[in-house]
């Protein structure tokens, strides 16, 4: 089998270049803003402009609402389903693969005809409403994701036995779930947590048409109007989504998780 | 009453998923004035639409294909190909980032290497009198934007291959070699007859997930590249169609392409699945 | 000429040695086991002749042919794997056929032989069948018959048994027994069950840390162990530690009471003690017969296996297993009985 293994290591070669060849690009391009040295004024100049500080905690916010708000939605569902209602395992499971199948643009499409100023719930007439929107579509966004996460952590602990003897002792559904299973999951929380924050940062279909002023946006803005502070956001893009990813496997070492579909 | 403790996460559903994804699908049959109608898919065939899908569908495929084969061969080559140990978690890992890694930023980085001044094209000039802008190459283009897309769909294939690959048994090449089979014939008798339900369901994934894609279009080819998420995009923003229906058609022909495409990939690792327990 | 030699064959990874030189001359019809724990070697061994592991050193003659260097293809050798390896995507003809598919056989002949390999297995109505349809024990007499289907040399399996069930792997080791003499294949069976090894093979060859301990009959691998680890792994074995009393003729002392061995002399120049081992089986509690050996000792525990009462015995610092058979009329014993254990000094074996 020797001859197959210089055919893996040009596979490996040739893989390793196109995907290295970029990043190294994009980092060598974002050091010549000041003409004639490397230097990281692109990067001092993204640090200080005022817009990147805005979108960036606009994104970083909306990040954190949404972990919060998917925390809250898919922990009590996962834990019906599996301890109460097993017969809707299915059709729940269908429902968190739907954002998965139907293009993120399409969906942000349905919401500005039915939240918009002349339907029942018009949350596209406010800011906060907006912002509430664009939160809830960033939830719809991580829900396969964050459920595939947190049904894994479930799995792995006895939900059953642990309810049962918390029950027993005289705890209600409420303190069951905050004092009891979250804490056990807690792997499975920070694993779809991490992978929710990389993906709301770097979003911007649904930023964009929804008009509020987050991350991606700005970064489109700034790359049709700049030539090298676009290479610095990318870098740190780049670095994000890596911390993101690295985070989530240090946090997933207490937790067996499937091979992840990402898109 | 064991139906009450999913309400909540119905509620978000309907909301945020089924009915908007509903209301487009039943307006693309509507006429402005509310009653049902096929205009709007009969409008589906005007030209500039007509492009635009098989522009899509042209790019979707072309990066599926190459990323299938490329993301085929790198998995192969880090799961079987005999490398050092470190390579394949190494692999597993950076694939689960860069699948991540699309849209906005990926533009940039595409553009810093292979643009007018990018650091590749640059160095090509320099090194060895070539510059590929003069054959007529541009970043901006089709295959421009496919190069592009290969940076999340060669790692997703990856991804979605490697337990297909891990099933494919040691064992299986041993006995067909002591049988007498060169390595060519173990792999049309036996490899490929197992791999390709997994091969083309993951490139159907593919398919799907460029076609869907739409911020790393935007950034990259803007509008000169006119997919139809760019349209649908454009339709959104300003009605450039002039026939709000005919956007909910475009999103309806979208929804169904991706649908049909993820179907496929399901009912192709359900049936691969039965045979490689 | 042996139809199977291996001399001086070698294995080593980096700096680390699987397996240490050694040689075995296989005649041809034989059936040879090589039999010891995981790690031992054995299965380097095998893939060496199959050709998916290249000696470091030495050679592998099959009839006459240095193949030591040729691919697995060029050997015409057949395997059994452990864990079956039959082709998913192809029922249980096309497996049995695979070997003559690629060497390009005509059709009516591939057919004749696929039918007489069903019948031959005894499973003539799966021909239609996947793998994932078969049973453990199905799809292991398929591959048997799919590496046998090429009329191969040699015919080597590697733990052919372990993943299947205990009653599966007693039949099926004796149908394989049956057909390989039937068949009159040289084979090369592995594996870490000594009973396996020591019902199906003419010799076993006893292998531990990548060294060969012992090759010879099942009998003389039991009876006559030639090592410590031979004598320890197959089989239960009592090792006592004894003073030599008189080297010469033959006399040890073992926790202060006198016993005599078949013959002398024991031990090696001036040494004073030894090792010497005994078989559960060959002890006996109560009546001695004249000339036997005796030890007395407390009972500890007895265990009743089914066809075999287990006792276990105190003598000093020493733990004694004495097997006998369940029969009627045997006194029950109970812990903390006094008792003669007795035994011929022919069982009185001297490791060491």
């Amino acid at each position: 089998m020797r001859e197959s293994r210089i055919g893996a290591w040009i596979a490996f070669g040739i893989g390793a270049l196109y995907f290295i060849l970029p990043l190294i690009a994009t980092f060598e391009f974002s050091l010549r803003m000041k003409r004639g040295e490397y230097s990281f004024e692109a990067y001092r100049v993204v640090f200080a402009d005022p817009r990147f500080q805005a979108s960036f905690s606009y994104s970083v916010g909306q990040a954190l609402a949404t972990i919060i708000v998917g925390i809250a939605l898919v922990v009590p569902t996962a834990y019906w389903v599996r301890l109460r209602a097993p017969q809707f395992r299915p059709i729940v499971e269908f429902i968190t693969l739907l954002p998965l199948v139907i293009p993120a643009i399409v969906i942000v499409f349905g919401y500005l005809r039915i939240f918009n100023s002349s339907s029942l719930i018009p949350l596209t007439d406010t800011n906060l409403g907006t912002d509430a929107l664009l939160m809830f579509g960033y939830v719809t966004l991580a829900l396969p994701y964050m459920y595939r996460a947190v049904d894994t952590g479930l799995q792995a602990i006895d939900v059953r036995t642990l309810t049962e003897s918390a029950e027993s002792l005289g705890a209600n559904a409420f303190t069951i779930l905050t004092r009891v299973i979250l804490p056990n999951i807690r792997p499975a929380l920070l694993s779809g947590a991490f992978l929710t924050f990389a993906i709301v940062i770097g979003e911007f279909t649904f930023a964009a048409l929804l008009n509020r002023p987050a991350f991606g946006p700005y970064l489109q803005l700034l790359g049709a109007n700049r030539a090298y502070e676009p290479s610095a956001l990318a870098i740190m893009a780049f670095l994000v989504t890596w911390a993101c990813m690295g985070l989530m496997q240090l946090a997933s070492r207490g937790l067996r998780l499937p091979a992840t579909d990402t898109r | 009453m064991a139906w009450l403790g999913i309400v909540p996460f119905l509620l978000f559903a309907i909301l945020f998923l089924l009915w908007p994804t509903a209301h487009l699908v039943i307006g693309a049959f509507e006429s402005k004035d509310g009653s049902f109608t096929l205009a709007n898919i009969a409008n589906l065939t005007q030209p500039a639409i007509v492009n635009a899908y098989w522009l899509s569908i042209r790019i979707s495929a072309a990066s599926a294909f190459m990323g299938g084969l490329l993301g085929f061969a790198l998995a192969y080559a880090a799961i079987s190909g005999g490398l050092p140990r470190w390579i394949r978690p190494t692999l597993t890992t950076f694939s689960g980032v860069a699948s991540n890694f699309a849209g906005v930023p990926l533009a940039f980085a595409f553009i810093a290497t292979l643009g007018r001044t990018g650091l590749v094209t640059t160095l090509l000039v320099k090194w060895f009198d070539f510059n590929i802008y003069h054959t007529g190459f541009t970043i901006l283009s089709f295959w421009g934007l496919t190069l592009t897309y290969l940076y999340f769909q060669i790692p997703l294939m990856v991804l979605i291959l490697t337990p297909a690959l891990d099933g494919l048994k040691k064992e299986w090449r041993e006995a067909a070699s002591i049988l007498g089979a060169s390595p060519l014939q173990y792999w049309l008798r036996v490899a490929i007859p197992v791999l390709w339900p997994s091969l083309l369901g993951a490139v159907l994934l593919l398919f799907a997930n460029a076609f869907g894609a739409v911020a790393t279009a935007y950034a990259l080819t803007g509008s000169s590249l006119n997919i139809v998420p760019i349209l649908l995009f454009a339709q959104i923003r300003g009605d450039v169609l002039h026939n709000p229906n005919l956007g909910y058609a475009l999103a309806l022909g979208m929804i169904v392409i991706t649908a049909l495409s993820n179907l496929a990939y399901i009912w192709l690792r359900a049936w691969s699945e039965r045979w490689v327990k | 000429m042996a139809f199977l030699t291996l001399s001086a064959i070698a294995k080593r990874f980096g700096q680390n040695t699987v397996v240490h030189g050694f040689d075995l001359a296989v005649e041809r019809g034989e059936f040879i086991s090589l039999l010891g724990p995981s790690g031992c070697g054995k299965t380097t061994v095998l893939r060496m002749i199959a050709g998916f592991e290249t000696p470091s050193a030495g050679t592998i003659m099959i009839d006459g042919r240095d193949v030591t260097y040729k691919r697995p293809a060029e050997r015409n050798v057949g395997m059994v794997f452990q864990a079956y390896a039959l082709f998913p995507n192809m029922n249980v003809a096309d497996n049995i056929a695979f070997g003559l598919k690629v060497a390009k056989q005509p059709k009516a002949e591939i057919d004749r032989r696929v039918a007489e390999m069903l019948e031959l297995i005894s499973l003539p109505d799966l021909a239609a069948r996947y793998p994932y349809q078969l049973s453990g024990g199905q799809q292991q007499r398929v591959a048997l018959a799919r590496a046998l289907a090429v009329k191969p040399q040699v015919l080597l399996l590697d733990e052919p048994l372990s993943a299947l069930d205990a009653k599966i792997r007693v039949s099926l080791r004796e149908e394989i027994r049956a057909l390989q003499r039937e068949l009159g294949i040289t084979t090369i069976f592995v594996t870490h069950d000594q009973e396996e090894a020591l019902s199906m093979s003419d010799r076993v060859v006893v292998m531990h840390q990548g060294r060969v301990e012992q090759i010879g009959t099942p009998h003389a691998i039991y009876n006559t162990p030639k090592t410590r680890f031979v004598a320890s792994f197959v089989g239960t074995l009592n090792m006592l530690n004894a003073e030599i009393k008189d080297a010469a003729t033959g006399l040890i002392a073992v926790e202060g009471q006198s016993l005599r061995l078949a013959h002398g002399p024991v031990g090696t120049g001036s040494a004073a003690q030894c090792t010497v081992a005994l078989r559960p089986e060959a002890l006996g509690i109560g009546q001695a017969k004249p000339g036997d050996n005796v030890l007395s000792c407390i009972i500890d525990d007895v265990q009743f296996l089914g066809a075999i009462v287990r006792v276990k015995a105190r003598c000093g610092t020493h733990s004694l297993s004495v097997d006998t058979f369940n029969q009627a009329g045997q006194p029950r014993w109970a812990r903390g009985d006094k008792v003669e254990i007795h035994f011929a000094p022919e069982h009185l074996v001297v490791l060491d």
